[in-house]
């Protein structure tokens, strides 16, 4: 019988309701759920949480992490902060920029691979550094990046 | 036998995972511990091997080098390129004072019983027989100051949410830890989570309080995954829960994950996060420690605050803690030497080393073997030193003396190559990105920075004045410290490395 999305994310989001302070933890869930977080979210989370849709809507564009729009298959995120372009971080992003044909915020045409920038990860003794969708990865170089960009194609 | 493999997110950002699968498949006999990182980053993933004559390390190794360590006999601490020798004999270590890393990388992140037989737990014990005002007695003795970065003294802020009357009080964990260049904060939680565990319980029983949040960042999955899974061995065990380790204090502890806001760091943003809001700064007063979280008295502390506190309250911890240090600034440190520095990881060490024997004799200079440049102290907001400043002393009021902060304690090294333009650049557009926007002088101001900068840097240096009364604007007139400091920075770089901020071509055009 086919669900209703409106019943999904109910369902998605019901473990959440009961906490202190819920909204974060219930879009987070509908993130992690959809990899993004669908419109069709928005008015089923505000009736849940008691909030306007246009708070809810507030809280997706205040925080970087929510997207509104599905991404690529594989997120590479690069990290632009200070340690990181000590080592090169700016030279290794415009490789990736360059070989992807793609700026930050875009995803190749294929859908294959969304770049997006992200500052500090905690492993600016290893710079640079960045995730490959759940997975971080650090001492990059061009080479490096090569790998990974192949291994997602 | 025991072979350790760091499971920290630096280790296993560098092959450590791959590494424990190759020596798990090559040496079934053996128990594969994933611990902390011992935080010498330069050698991870820094494998060790337990010999009769005692952990025996070797790094940094790849899964590839798994069969050429077996033929050199490493299970004996058998000679190879890779071997380090005994870690704790490596000047790296030797040189610091472990009070809140002395587990980290050593132990099982969740064995609680390893936790205890190492001195965890004692604090704890000690102050189930001592009442509010008299753990907060001690805390303030130690001489203990916030690690978050204002330095403000822990046991002013608990004694202030002690006193206020109300039902319910909260712990909050700020584990927001932003800054680049910083990761004790990860390593902590990843290497020894009993510990921020310990020292939340202890503020939840110092000021009356019966729940606590630790409020992490997303970009920290690793760390995420091991404190869930601590507190949940800890309320399996007793340390949580409504009655802890049996006596009649109650202490619930949630886990919140953040979602890529840098300003979420700040404590009101960080609570109104909490609460379900955009992360927004309140104005202050009223302080969180009387109107905090849901508007209930709230002590916000850094996780590496809140992991000092159990070595302090254990018997004779806070006359320890208070003898160690300088000045204003008791106890110990632990600095993170970050950017392009030969050796880089977690530096331990009561403050009053110089900024100079931290990058140049424990971090060894550059990565790339050019000279140091221009050191960036206490993150984002903090100011970048030339090497003529190197005589700085480690401590919060020096830094203030020369236009700093030691913040964090984030070092992050630049080599001559860097821009410093670019770099002043950055931190204005760093600002505008993260800014909440709630107050004019860092939302316009910071935009209109980067403009200036531009300017600047194609060649109209004409508008130096310009970015200065910015600054002053940003400096004087924003709400908190993103606006309030991102001219440390900016104005560090202008006044230590002038030449950046000339014409590089010759003005032909004009
Ligand atoms: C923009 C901004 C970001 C901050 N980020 C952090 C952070 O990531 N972690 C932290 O502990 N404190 C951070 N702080 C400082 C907190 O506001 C607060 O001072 C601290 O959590 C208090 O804990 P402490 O007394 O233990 O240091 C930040 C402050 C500002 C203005
Ligand atoms: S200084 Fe910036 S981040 Fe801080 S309150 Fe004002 S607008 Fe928000
Ligand atoms: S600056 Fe890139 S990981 Fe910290």
């Amino acid at each position: 019988m086919p669900q209703t999305i409106a019943g999904r994310i109910e369902e998605i989001i019901a473990p959440y309701l009961s906490l202190e302070g819920p909204a974060m933890p219930t879009l987070h869930a509908v993130q992690a759920a959809y990899g993004f977080v669908p419109d069709a979210a928005v008015p089923v989370v505000a009736l849940a949480l008691n909030l306007s849709r246009a708070e809810v809507h507030g809280l997706v564009s205040f925080y970087h992490d929510f997207r509104r729009e599905p991404a690529g298959r594989t997120v590479l995120r690069l990290c632009r902060a200070e340690a990181c372009q000590a080592r090169g971080a700016e030279r290794v992003a415009a490789h990736a920029a360059a070989a992807l044909g793609v700026g930050w915020h875009e995803t190749t045409p294929d859908g294959a691979i969304t770049l997006e920038p992200v500052f500090c990860l905690g492993l600016c003794a290893a710079a640079p550094c960045g995730t490959v969708n759940e997975r971080t990865v650090a001492r990059l170089d061009e080479a490096r990046l090569d790998a990974i960009l192949e291994a997602a194609r | 036998m025991r072979i350790f493999v760091p499971g920290d997110a630096l280790a296993a950002s560098v092959g450590a995972d791959e590494v424990a699968a190759a020596l798990r498949l090559a040496c079934p006999d053996a128990t594969i511990v994933r611990n902390g990182s011992r935080g010498l980053a330069w050698l991870e993933p820094l494998v060790e091997v337990e010999t009769p004559e005692g952990r025996i390390g070797y790094g940094p190794v790849a899964a590839g080098d798994v069969p050429g360590l077996l033929a050199a006999g490493f299970l004996e601490g058998g000679a190879h390129p890779r071997r380090v020798g005994p870690p704790e004999e490596h000047p790296f270590l030797a040189r610091q004072t472990r009070v809140t890393f002395a587990r980290c990388g050593i132990t099982d992140p969740l064995s609680l019983a390893e936790y205890a037989s190492l001195g965890g737990l004692a604090g704890l014990r000690r102050v189930l027989t001592m009442d509010g005002p008299a753990i907060i007695q001690d805390l303030a003795e130690s001489g203990l100051r916030g690690r978050g970065g204002a330095g403000f003294p822990t046991g002013i802020k608990w004694r202030t949410v002690l006193q206020a009357p109300a039902h319910q009080k909260y712990i909050v964990c700020n584990a927001d830890e932003g800054d680049s260049g910083t990761f004790a904060d990860r390593m902590v939680m990843e290497g020894d989570p009993f510990l921020l565990i310990e020292g939340m319980v202890i503020a939840g029983i110092a000021v009356g309080a019966t729940r606590g949040y630790v409020y992490l960042r997303s970009e920290y999955p690793h760390a995420i995954a091991v404190v869930n899974q601590a507190a949940a061995i800890a309320r399996r065990e007793g340390l949580l829960g409504s009655s802890v380790l049996g006596s009649a204090h109650a202490f619930e502890l949630e886990i919140r994950v953040g979602a890529g806001a840098y300003v979420c760091g700040e404590e009101t943003s960080l609570l109104d996060s909490l609460e379900g809001k955009r992360g927004q700064v309140r104005a202050k007063p009223p302080l969180p420690a009387v109107a905090g979280l849901f508007g209930c008295p709230t002590v916000v502390n850094n996780v590496l605050s809140l992991a000092a506190v159990p070595d302090i309250l254990r018997p004779g911890g806070a006359a320890a803690y208070q003898a160690l240090g300088i000045g204003r600034s008791r106890g110990t440190m632990p600095v993170q030497l970050a950017g392009n520095v030969a050796r880089g990881g977690l530096f331990e060490v009561p403050f009053g080393m110089t900024l100079g024997e931290l990058v140049m004799d424990i971090g060894g200079g550059t990565a790339t073997g050019r000279p140091v440049r221009a050191v960036q102290v206490g993150g984002p907001l903090g100011a970048y030193f030339p090497p003529a400043l190197f005589d700085t002393p480690f401590d919060y009021e020096a830094f203030t003396a020369r236009d700093g902060l030691i913040g964090h304690g984030g070092v992050t090294v630049f080599d001559d190559t860097v821009d410093m333009a670019r770099m002043a650049r950055f931190a204005m557009e760093f600002c505008a990105t993260e800014s909440c926007g709630k107050c004019t002088p860092c939302r316009i101001g910071s935009t209109r920075g980067v403009e200036v900068l531009d300017q600047i840097i194609a060649g109209d240096t004409g508008r130096l004045g310009l970015l200065e009364e910015l600054c002053d604007t940003m400096k004087f007139g924003s709400l908190c410290a993103l606006g309030g400091f991102t001219p440390y920075p900016v104005m560090s770089a202008v006044r230590h490395f002038p030449e950046d901020f000339r014409p590089r071509l010759p003005m032909a055009a004009e």
